[in-house]
């Protein structure tokens, strides 16, 4: 133990304790993702073995009975979904968010937030319901069918946006009051106070909003499921239906035997492995600034 | 004309101050009866404070008593602070700069600010100093490099940094943040300069390196500087000015020439302050 606590004083019994369970937690958390990982890749094994790992991305098209196991379509969907959704919300969240800090009235701004957090947790089959019976046929008056990427893209959209709202809010109240003040100070407008000091300052924490609200909208099965059309095919347009790699699992679960199974649980170690790329790019983009890094304690 | 050119006039142009006829001495800051609360709490009572052009007045007094809000007043920080409100006669360079329809902007570029604590901008040394000048319609890249490196020598910081502009601010030592702060305000060339306790966040090697910068900078700006350090003030000011304390609000006791204040003041608070700070 490196601890410069320790170095004063031994740790007591109570401080070794905090310090095993804190340690203990920490493994245990770390283990379930790495037997997730570990069981996906273990129910995935038969169909990876017997057919390969390219037909799941060169097959003329899923038909899994027979033995046709292309996810492509699906990972395009999927891939679709959540890129528009992020496009839509993210403007809008920054927005939100920028206005309930530093412009709305304080009782507002309040209000907006318990608001916001609530939307956050409504379950995703509500907004789900939502797109069922409104938006898809709304959508369907316009452009049949209805159910389509443009559905789901609307749908996630929404879903993500309090989730945006409320880590952007948060990753611009940790901005230091002392760098807007040296940005009033110098006679600089809010715009250019926005862009050029906040901005670079909650950069990380305006990244990871935006990671968690892409993983949350990847992952998302039940709303998509219920507006997306469950087509497997690469959409034309945006009115084209589309099915998700999560909407697949949960559609074909049920009945799925053998091959047809493995290639499900193949799709969901493509879905885990899709995410984790994402949160390790953001990791890369994200180089955390040494003087707030020296700002934290260690005792160990 | 281009923009650089557009930004000096400003600082060369005549001054409209305020003449006393006795010493000929100008005020380039002069509040009146000015009062300040945050809600419904008074923090500040009364103040009629001047400040004499190009000259470095040191604003004393005990923790608390409200020093750095009355510098907020000067350049209307005061309007960023949830339920702050101001009272009374703010004069900056002749010009009322009490109203609501003041143009702080302008204010703000009169006046430079100098934090307790180093606020460089999360951006490269050279985007500190160019993203205010651009933000005042410095654009052209020949003007830009000619008000940083100036704005840099004049700190003394151009040396220490000339190799690496594009380095993160924040890499810089604290005293170096602090002169990149200071070279971040001169490069708009301001008329006056406010700095509230500039030296207390860092280490003395640093401080002496400041210290030595303010007083360079004597005579070409006007100076208003907070300070805890009764040391530093009679090191520093020309003037000094004292705060006190009276129900809970901070009260002008007594300002004048630094020698005449610290060696014979005319208030007893003022002179049983000296004596408990033993300077």
């Amino acid at each position: 133990m490196t601890s410069w606590l320790a170095s004063i004083s031994p740790p007591s019994r109570r401080d070794r304790w905090l310090q095993w369970c804190l340690r203990a937690t920490a493994w245990v958390v770390g283990g379930i993702l790495l037997f997730l990982l570990l069981f996906l890749l273990r129910e995935a094994w038969p169909v990876l073995r017997d057919v390969g790992l390219m037909p799941l991305f060169d097959d003329p098209s899923w038909h899994p009975t027979e033995g046709r196991y292309n996810l492509l379509p699906m990972l395009a969907g999927t891939l679709y979904a959540a890129v528009g959704a992020l496009l839509i919300a993210a403007p809008l969240g920054w927005a939100c968010a920028a206005y309930a800090v530093y412009f709305a009235p304080r009782r507002l701004a309040a209000w907006l937030q318990k608001l916001i957090a609530l939307a956050a947790g409504i379950p995703s089959v509500v907004y789900g319901l939502w797109g069922l019976v409104v938006l898809v046929p709304l959508i369907a008056a316009y452009q049949p069918p209805g159910a389509s990427l443009i559905a789901a893209v609307l749908v996630l959209a929404v879903m993500i946006l309090p989730t945006i709202i409320l880590l952007t809010e948060s990753a611009l109240r940790s901005v230091p009051r002392e760098l807007l003040h040296g940005a009033a100070a110098l006679g600089l407008g809010q715009w250019g106070s926005l862009r050029r000091v906040v901005v670079p300052a909650a950069r990380s924490g305006l990244l990871a909003a935006m990671v968690l609200a892409a993983a949350r909208a990847l992952g998302e099965t039940m709303a998509v499921l219920m507006v997306a059309g469950n087509v497997v095919q690469f959409p034309a347009t945006v009115w084209d239906p589309i099915r998700t790699l999560s909407a697949n699992i949960a559609l074909e679960m049920a009945y799925a035997m053998d091959h047809h199974r493995a290639a499900l649980f193949a799709s969901g170690l493509v879905l885990a492995l899709l995410v984790i790329a994402l949160m390790l790019m953001a990791a890369c983009l994200h180089s955390p600034c040494p003087a707030r890094e020296s700002r934290r304690g260690r005792w160990a | 004309m281009n923009h650089y050119e557009q930004l000096v006039p400003l600082h060369a142009q005549s001054r409209p101050v305020v003449m006393d006829a006795d010493s000929g001495r100008r005020d380039y800051i002069v509040t009146r009866a000015l009062s300040m609360h945050y809600g419904e709490r008074q923090v500040l009572r009364d103040i009629s404070l001047q400040v004499a052009a190009g000259r470095i007045t040191a604003l004393i007094g005990p923790s608390g008593v409200g020093k750095s809000s009355l510098l907020a007043c000067v350049n209307r920080l005061t309007d960023m602070l949830p339920g702050a409100h101001v009272n009374g006669e703010l004069r900056v360079g002749g010009v009322d700069a009490s109203h609501a329809a003041t143009d702080v902007i302008a204010l703000r570029r009169r006046v430079g600010m100098i934090f307790q604590k180093p606020n460089p901008f999360p951006l490269s040394i050279w985007n500190n100093l160019a993203f205010p000048l651009r933000e005042h319609g410095v654009r052209a890249k020949s003007q830009l490099t000619e008000a940083i490196t100036t704005a840099l020598q004049e700190v003394g910081l151009w040396g220490e940094v000339k190799d690496r502009l594009h380095a993160a601010a924040l890499s810089l030592s604290g005293g170096q943040q602090q002169r990149l702060c200071m070279a971040r305000a001169l490069a708009l060339q301001p008329e006056a300069l406010l700095m509230d306790e500039p030296c207390s966040a860092l280490d003395p090697i640093a401080v002496g390196v400041v210290e030595e910068l303010i007083a360079r900078l004597r005579g070409r700006y006007t100076m208003l500087i907070v300070t805890h350090n009764l040391a530093q003030a009679r090191r520093l000011a020309d003037d000094v000015a004292l705060l006190w304390p009276r129900d809970g609000a901070g009260e002008l006791v007594e300002q004048g020439p630094a020698a005449h204040l610290f060696d014979s003041p005319r208030a007893a608070v003022t002179a049983a302050y000296l004596r408990s700070e033993r300077i």
